[in-house]
């Protein structure tokens, strides 16, 4: 843009935007600070018991050893692993499945109750049967991390397959086009967005559901790390493993958005 | 003489759990090759069901349709403009043109080459690498209609195709539609609720009766065959054939 052909109001509203924003940046980065400022100086000053509360200054400590023992990034590998296959898999099968239904209105109402019923059981439930099934090793972790986002990413991908415009699908017929043809050249393409937007809800819940696997049984992971430090009362272990949760979610998260960007450019 | 559809003693009922509605009742017309017929009737009397039954999409309960002596099937080649353009947002203008060739597996050079032809031809070769949101209204229009031309239809089925523009752009897209219609020699069935439109487009109007729709009336349109859509609005005979139809429209009015 070409500050010449600016209006002077113009450049005070550009001017009074990135002042807004450089702003609402300092602000953010200052909660972070107090907080941790707070932390650490309530725990020097012995207001916060640092055995349970642990500081900053601890965590950093405890991360620098169990990197040096090799062990911080083997967890984080573990659960990073765990979360990304059973978030792969939770996306190709509901679209296969999703697929299925849309091909065939008898299927999608026999199949209706139990779709809603799977969706709404709280999957964690789930969880102690799978590893008495299939034994306490990572497939079981993926099942569970895929249990909690299949159910309500085939219903919500149903949903957004449905609302097609049905004018669109009835130019594809008009124009001598098979269901397959109606498939490949609206209802997916129509869907590009619902389709990541699902993603970004379901790279968090398979997370979730990794964790609640890891927490069941396991011996790796950021969830085994959890459970067990609180078990020993390593509640640095503890604060650390959620800490690095956040940074993952957020990651993972930022990984999707990426995604979305290339696929909002490409339309 | 040959007709091109020959529609005979057709019904047609649509069933749902409350009930049936008859739609069509006895519905019989001929149209001849390269005739402009234009359906008008009132709003929700079954205009859009009979286009979907000529262009096979539903099936008669009784009765038939012949399109050239033979019973209408999935590949006879008809064109329908729906009303509303439905160009794809995710695909450039000219792919969208091309999307009719792409599902009948037709994309080969010859095709590409008229596809482009037409492109230049109503003035749209510049955008071709567009997005369809980048094109005016009447843009549109023509696109969606190349992409119907490019199957080589043997009749136009057109339903509503301008009610979503705006009256100006309306009157132009008509005009210019129904010129290259009327240039390429195409039979076109247009089924509208606007009658001065019909009247400026059509070689007939056929006008229906409320639901369950049949034919009421037919009224021959006469013009001068040079005349385009727009000149024929500056007539005086248009006022009469519009207060013709009205007159008729209004006879079932209470």
């Amino acid at each position: 843009m070409n500050h010449d052909t600016l209006s002077a109001a113009q450049i005070t509203f550009l001017k009074a935007h990135k002042r807004q924003k450089i702003r609402i940046h300092f602000y953010r980065f200052a909660i972070l600070i107090t907080f941790l400022f707070l932390w650490e100086f309530s725990a020097y000053k012995g207001w916060i018991d640092d055995f349970i509360f642990s500081s900053p200054s601890k965590l950093l400590l405890c991360c620098y050893h169990m990197i040096r023992e090799n062990q911080l990034f083997y967890h984080i590998g573990i659960t990073l692993f765990e979360t990304i296959v059973s978030f792969i898999l939770v996306m190709i099968f509901s679209l296969i499945f999703t697929i299925l239904l849309w091909y065939s209105k008898t299927l999608t109402k026999t199949l209706d109750p139990y779709l809603v019923v799977l969706n709404s059981l709280p999957k964690s439930a789930l969880a102690p049967l799978l590893i008495v099934w299939l034994g306490a090793n990572y497939k079981t972790i993926i099942l569970t991390g895929m249990s909690v986002a299949i159910f309500g990413t085939i219903l919500n991908l149903y949903i957004g397959f449905q609302e097609v415009d049905a004018e669109k699908i009835k130019l594809i017929k008009t124009l001598g086009g098979t269901p397959t043809q109606t498939l490949f050249k609206v209802i997916l393409p129509a869907n590009a967005s619902n389709i990541i937007g699902l993603m970004k809800v379901n790279i968090g819940l398979c997370l979730v559901g990794v964790i609640i696997g890891e927490f069941i049984s396991s011996k790796s992971g950021l969830g085994y790390l959890i459970i067990y430090g609180s078990q020993v009362f390593k509640l640095d272990w503890v604060i650390l493993s959620i800490l690095i949760l956040c940074c993952i979610a957020i990651l993972l998260y930022g990984i999707i958005g990426l995604l979305e960007r290339c696929q909002k450019n490409k339309t | 003489m040959e007709y091109l559809i020959s529609c005979q003693h057709m019904f047609y009922t649509y069933h749902t759990l409350q009930g049936e509605t008859p739609a069509l009742c006895d519905m019989d017309f001929q149209v001849k090759p390269g005739e402009f017929v234009s359906i008008v009737g009132p709003s929700g009397c079954g205009k859009s069901t009979l286009l979907s039954l000529l262009c096979g999409l539903l099936q008669p309960e009784s009765g038939k349709i012949l399109l050239n002596g033979k019973a209408i099937t999935k590949d006879c080649s008809i064109g329908y403009m729906l009303q509303h353009d439905h160009l794809f947002e995710w695909r450039t203008v000219k792919k969208n043109i091309l999307l009719g060739l792409e599902i009948q597996k037709k994309i080969n050079r010859e095709t590409l080459k008229e596809a482009d032809d037409y492109l230049k031809t109503y003035g749209l070769y510049d955008f071709k690498d567009a997005k369809p949101s980048q094109l005016s209204g009447g843009m549109r229009q023509r696109a969606a209609l190349i992409r119907t031309l490019l199957l080589h239809p043997n009749l136009l089925l057109l339903d509503e195709p301008f009610s979503a523009l705006d009256y100006q752009t309306r009157l132009q897209v008509s005009d210019d539609i129904g010129s290259i219609i009327k240039k390429t020699g195409k039979t076109a069935i247009l089924v509208t609720h606007d009658l001065s439109e019909a009247v400026s487009l059509g070689d007939r109007v056929f006008v229906l009766s409320p639901l369950p729709a049949t034919i009421q009336a037919i009224v021959p349109i006469h013009f001068p065959p040079e005349f385009s859509p727009l000149q024929r609005r500056n007539t005086n005979e248009f006022k009469d054939y519009f207060n013709q139809i009205w007159k008729e429209l209004n006879l079932n009015e209470p």
